[in-house]
């Protein structure tokens, strides 16, 4: 079996979650294996997240390089393909990095590629089974992939139960000098963060979130009249942004904002997994939708397959009808 | 600038609710709505969006089949110059990188300043764009949500990241871009403008007019292999209320009370 490898993201001198998922990835795998963590970075936020993946890896490889400082894909790809062996494979997290780094890191290593993976069914001979969700996860996909030129495959964040115990006593081995040239044709500028709004969905334990299924602009009254009832305020998920119905800071999701409301009605919304990436703490999740294979039926506590555009005013109606209920304001 | 952008007709997940066929080795295809894949059409609107300002051309291209030659002519509608459906048997049950590979040939024989495709299609794997610009040698960024033309052979680009910020990145031309929905606001096509191009001839190119020697892509070369669909098994699932409308609104209002979402 080939070596096996994981890419670890880290911020601020931390890693999150995806460090001990794709061990648990890895394990999937490789029962045996021990795989090896890499991280790329510069300073000392590099030296403590080394340090921290010893708790969760037998070996870790650390890269420093000052052009690694911000984790441009293209950058930090030249610097995994001067070290990488040739058969070797490389989990990666899913995510806005997972995304950019992928695909060309495969074709540089001569690696079968596989995206999103959910889940790891094992190894058969060359042959490693997979699963993976198509339709914005309306259908599964078993996937074979040839992995004995080596493998590049994304782990989605979340899928994986994380994994702690490995054996003591490993160790942080510095492969920052076996790493070539870094010059890469795109170069990190700068960070845009996020501007703070008048309407913060971050602060209300009831949210009425809606998707696709508003349809139109003018329709996005019926949930702020429903929130109003209520005594909340509306968010939503992707395709409402897009459509710039409402802004940005409403959008709850893996590139929006992450929630923890105690009650979540999603009006309209699919449910893919970006958006359910921003919903934590376990809400109460009703859904709300007229296609009943919506995914969001499978996380919802409740479901009810009716037309949002109907139900919801008649819902507003019979709240107002009861008279002055507001939110608990807990 | 000469621009290509990559697109791909999908079954379209807002007007369908895709199932699983009776034998449960494919989705059910009959009765399904087709239509452009939706990140692929921003990509054409920002394509043109550029041209309008710098000059040159728009180009769309599609590895497929003939029903695909639609989507070309959707986008030509649009605004697109010209539309080349890269089709042949030898490419059939390719995997990302046998279209990439494909997409590669034609680019090495027509170049262009700037190529784009969609950050990811319904059935996909957000592959192709990164896998072509390696191919290539081109640099390349995901996810990209806004494009600014620079003086020289350069692009500023924002990529989308988490919790709603943004990176700004330098790219060099000619590069390959995975554009994000959202960037723009993709104008309507309506009647008129397929009309207009219902006559324009779209060439058809095969392996043997790119030069792709058959071996490096279909079926036998895919290192990766779809084995089936399956919809799995549900955890516990949603409790699914049956009643009528008004019943569902009652049991709803009894529900919010309950978890202490009313007073």
């Amino acid at each position: 079996m080939a070596r096996i490898f994981a890419y670890i993201e880290h911020r601020n001198g931390a890693t999150d979650d995806s460090a001990l998922e794709i061990a648990a990835a890895a394990r999937r795998i490789d029962a045996t294996a021990s795989p090896t963590a890499i991280v790329t970075g510069w300073g000392s936020d590099l030296d403590a997240v080394s340090t921290a993946l010893l708790a969760s890896y037998g070996q870790v490889w650390k890269i420093a390089k000052e052009a690694l400082a911000y984790p441009n894909a293209e950058v930090v790809r030249k610097a995994l393909v001067s070290l990488l062996p040739p058969d070797a494979i490389l989990l990666i997290p899913h995510t806005h990095f997972g995304i950019d780094l992928g695909p060309g890191l495969s074709i540089k290593l001569n690696a079968a590629f596989v995206s999103d993976v959910l889940a790891i069914e094992g190894v058969e001979g060359a042959n490693l089974k997979a699963i993976r969700q198509e339709f914005g996860g309306q259908v599964s996909a078993h996937v074979r992939c040839d992995i004995s030129s080596g493998a590049v495959i994304t782990i989605r964040p979340g899928a994986f139960k994380p994994v702690e115990s490995v054996p003591a006593g490993g160790q942080v081995v510095d492969k920052s000098p076996e790493v070539g040239a870094l010059e890469a044709g795109r170069r990190y500028l700068e960070t845009i963060v996020a501007e703070s709004v008048d309407v913060d969905i971050t602060k209300h334990p009831v949210l009425v979130s809606i998707g696709r299924g508003i349809q139109e602009k003018d329709n996005v009254t019926i949930a702020e009249e429903l929130a109003h009832a209520i005594g909340t305020v509306v968010s939503c998920s992707r395709p409402v942004v897009d459509a710039k119905w409402l802004p940005k800071s409403r959008q709850v999701g893996s590139s929006g904002q992450t929630v923890r409301p105690k009650i979540y009605l999603a009006c309209g919304i699919s449910g893919s997994f970006q958006h359910l990436a921003g919903l934590k703490g376990n809400p109460f999740i009703i859904a709300i939708n007229k296609n009943p294979r919506a995914p969001i039926f499978q996380v919802a506590n409740v479901g009810i397959v009716d037309d949002i555009l109907e139900f919801l005013p008649e819902l507003t109606d019979k709240l107002r009808a009861m008279g002055g209920n507001k939110a608990s304001a807990a | 600038m000469e621009i290509l952008v990559c697109v791909r007709r999908v079954p379209d997940t807002s007007e369908n609710e895709i199932q699983l066929n009776t034998l449960g080795n494919d989705i059910e295809r009959d009765d399904l709505v087709y239509s452009v894949n939706e990140p692929d059409n921003y990509a054409v609107e920002e394509a043109l969006q550029i041209v309008a300002k710098t000059g040159g051309n728009v180009t769309v291209v599609t590895v497929g089949g003939e029903d695909d030659e639609e989507i070309l002519r959707r986008e030509m509608a649009m605004g697109a110059s010209h539309g080349v459906l890269i089709s042949d048997e030898a490419f059939e049950g390719s995997d990302g990188k046998g279209v990439a590979t494909t997409l590669k040939s034609y680019i090495q024989k027509n170049p262009f300043d700037l190529i784009l495709t969609g950050v990811q299609a319904e059935d996909g794997a957000a592959q192709v764009g990164g896998m072509l610009a390696a191919m290539l040698d081109y640099p390349f960024a995901s996810l990209v949500t806004a494009i600014e033309i620079l003086e020289g052979k350069e692009l500023k680009i924002t990529r989308e990241i988490e919790s709603g910020n943004k990176e700004v990145n330098e790219i060099d031309l000619p590069c390959v871009l995975s554009i994000q929905t959202g960037i723009n606001e993709p104008r309507y096509v309506g009647m008129r403008g397929i009309r207009q191009v219902a006559s324009v001839s779209i060439p058809t190119l095969g392996a043997s007019e790119l030069d792709i020697d058959s071996g490096a892509v279909g079926r036998d070369a895919a290192k990766v292999k779809r084995m089936d669909y399956f919809v799995p098994a549900l955890g516990k699932g949603a409790d699914v209320l049956k009643g009528s409308r008004e019943q569902n609104i009652n049991e709803l209002v009894d529900l919010l009370k309950a978890q202490g979402g009313l007073q």
